[in-house]
């Protein structure tokens, strides 16, 4: 085996609202830079392969896996994880808020993506019906099946009353 | 992951001259959802990797002037999707990459990375071998070249660019007037997994009720994406009926060569085909399938 030279890239973006820089090797994940380098854990690993939504991070807005995007990719941009969603220390999203009225989780561990994903779904879709959430939140798994609750509390967020609830 | 040496290419020019000096050692990544992955697999374990993101002359949608469409390469699947110009061309064109794994995804993945990726289950080539594209493929040194949809793929997970080749774009022409679109995907076990069998038809019925133009490409159904020629000859120029539509579907099952897999055995996806192609060309032509 021939020697294979590896690169290293200072890459500048913002994080949250604040500016990050950061020299990285061009194999480190996005979602590995979060939690093991700048020590965000809030945004989670499940699967490792982009099907489970845990690791759901926001990049320049769109909904992206932090486990399938290499942290060079993000040089320029501008990355919202579940660290910076809500509005200040005292305060939260709405979307936060629901999950906890509405009982929008069990255990947790999908809770940052999923309220990453519906983050970018009201971002672009302020009263999205049952069906449009359903198609949306269909990348964001969550294995302990508390999917109505997490509908619920999105349609909370978005100010939509249901007479049944 | 195994590390690598990494570059962002500015240009179409500087992608292929990093490309030719590194040969088959390079990979290009475009949204990196399947690169990524058969590295940390380790199935693939590139000494060079060319970054294409920052390339201008790689996006955009646009329709051209005789009424085509033309895709650049790093179009994400969501941009497609949800592309005014794209709609316009056939609505079930953007509705096609709807059913591609989840928003997420499709918000990464792009069209260039899926066809060079070659998947056969993947959805995008049985919807453009149904519409007649072209790929357009740019070569280091100069030169370009235009590959038929249906001729890209030579095997499972094989194409016919060559170590100097990049694609830059896809290229649809204009829809024969009067014909439609449909793409099916079977999706027997969860709505984002890859299909079990897809067909994807392009359809023109003339005044009579005769077939003046069809083209129908498969996903999922062989180790590559297929047209289904022998039931397009069999439809051309004849009644659209019930019974002409069921005996030409019948015919798929002789076209395709399906592996068995997780999602059906090949007997399974034989007669899965079947069933989806008659029922796919019966929605456009406006008849009940028999099947």
């Amino acid at each position: 085996m021939h020697f294979r030279p590896v690169s290293v890239h200072q890459i500048s973006f913002e994080l949250n609202g604040k500016t990050v820089e950061r020299s990285v090797g061009p194999e480190v994940l996005m979602a590995d830079l979060l939690r093991d380098d700048i020590g965000l854990t809030g945004t989670k690993i499940g699967c490792s392969i982009g099907v489970c939504g845990a690791c759901s991070i926001l990049v320049d807005g769109t909904l992206m896996s932090g486990c399938l995007l290499p942290a060079i990719m993000v040089d320029g941009r501008s990355v919202t994880t579940i660290e910076g969603i809500a509005p200040s220390e005292d305060e939260l999203s709405p979307l936060q808020d629901a999950f906890i009225r509405k009982g929008g989780f069990q255990c947790g561990i999908c809770t940052s993506g999923q309220i990453i994903a519906a983050t970018a779904l009201l971002a672009q879709n302020a009263k999205p019906t049952r069906e449009e959430i359903k198609e949306w939140m269909m990348g964001n798994l969550c294995r302990c099946t508390g999917y109505y609750k997490i509908i619920d509390s999105i349609e909370a967020a978005a100010g939509i009353e249901r007479a049944n609830v | 992951m195994r590390t690598f040496d990494y570059t962002a290419a500015a240009s179409i020019d500087e992608a292929l001259a990093a490309l030719k000096e590194y040969g088959d050692e390079a990979e290009f990544i475009a949204g990196g959802t399947s690169l990524i992955l058969l590295m940390q697999q380790g199935l693939v374990q590139p000494a060079k990797v060319i970054g294409l993101g920052n390339i201008k002359e790689l996006r955009g949608i646009k329709r051209t002037a005789d009424g085509g469409l033309e895709v650049g390469a790093m179009t994400t699947h969501r941009q497609l999707e949800t592309s005014p110009e794209a709609f316009a061309y056939a609505a079930a064109l953007p509705q096609s990459l709807g059913v591609i794994a989840t928003i997420r995804i499709r918000n990464q993945a792009t069209l260039g990375g899926n066809l060079v990726h070659a998947d056969p289950a993947q959805d995008p080539p049985p919807v453009l071998i149904a519409l007649d594209a072209t790929v357009d493929v740019v070569k280091a040194g100069g030169g370009a070249r235009a590959i038929p949809m249906e001729a890209f793929f030579t095997d499972f997970f094989e194409t016919v660019l060559g170590d100097n080749e990049l694609v830059r774009s896809v290229k649809i022409p204009p829809m024969p007037s009067g014909s439609r679109l449909a793409y099916k995907k079977f999706l027997p076990r969860t709505a984002d997994d890859y299909a079990t069998v897809s067909v994807a038809v392009r359809l023109g019925v003339d005044a009579d009720g005769r077939c003046k133009d069809i083209r129908i490409g498969l996903g999922a159904l062989a180790v590559t994406p297929l047209r289904a020629k022998a039931v397009e000859s069999a439809l051309l120029g004849q009644k659209l009926t019930e019974q002409s539509i069921k005996d030409a579907a019948a015919l798929v099952r002789d076209v395709v060569d399906p592996l068995d897999d997780v999602r059906g055995s090949a007997g399974y996806k034989r007669e899965m085909a079947r069933v989806w192609t008659e029922r796919t060309i019966a929605s456009l032509a406006g008849v009940k399938a028999k099947a």
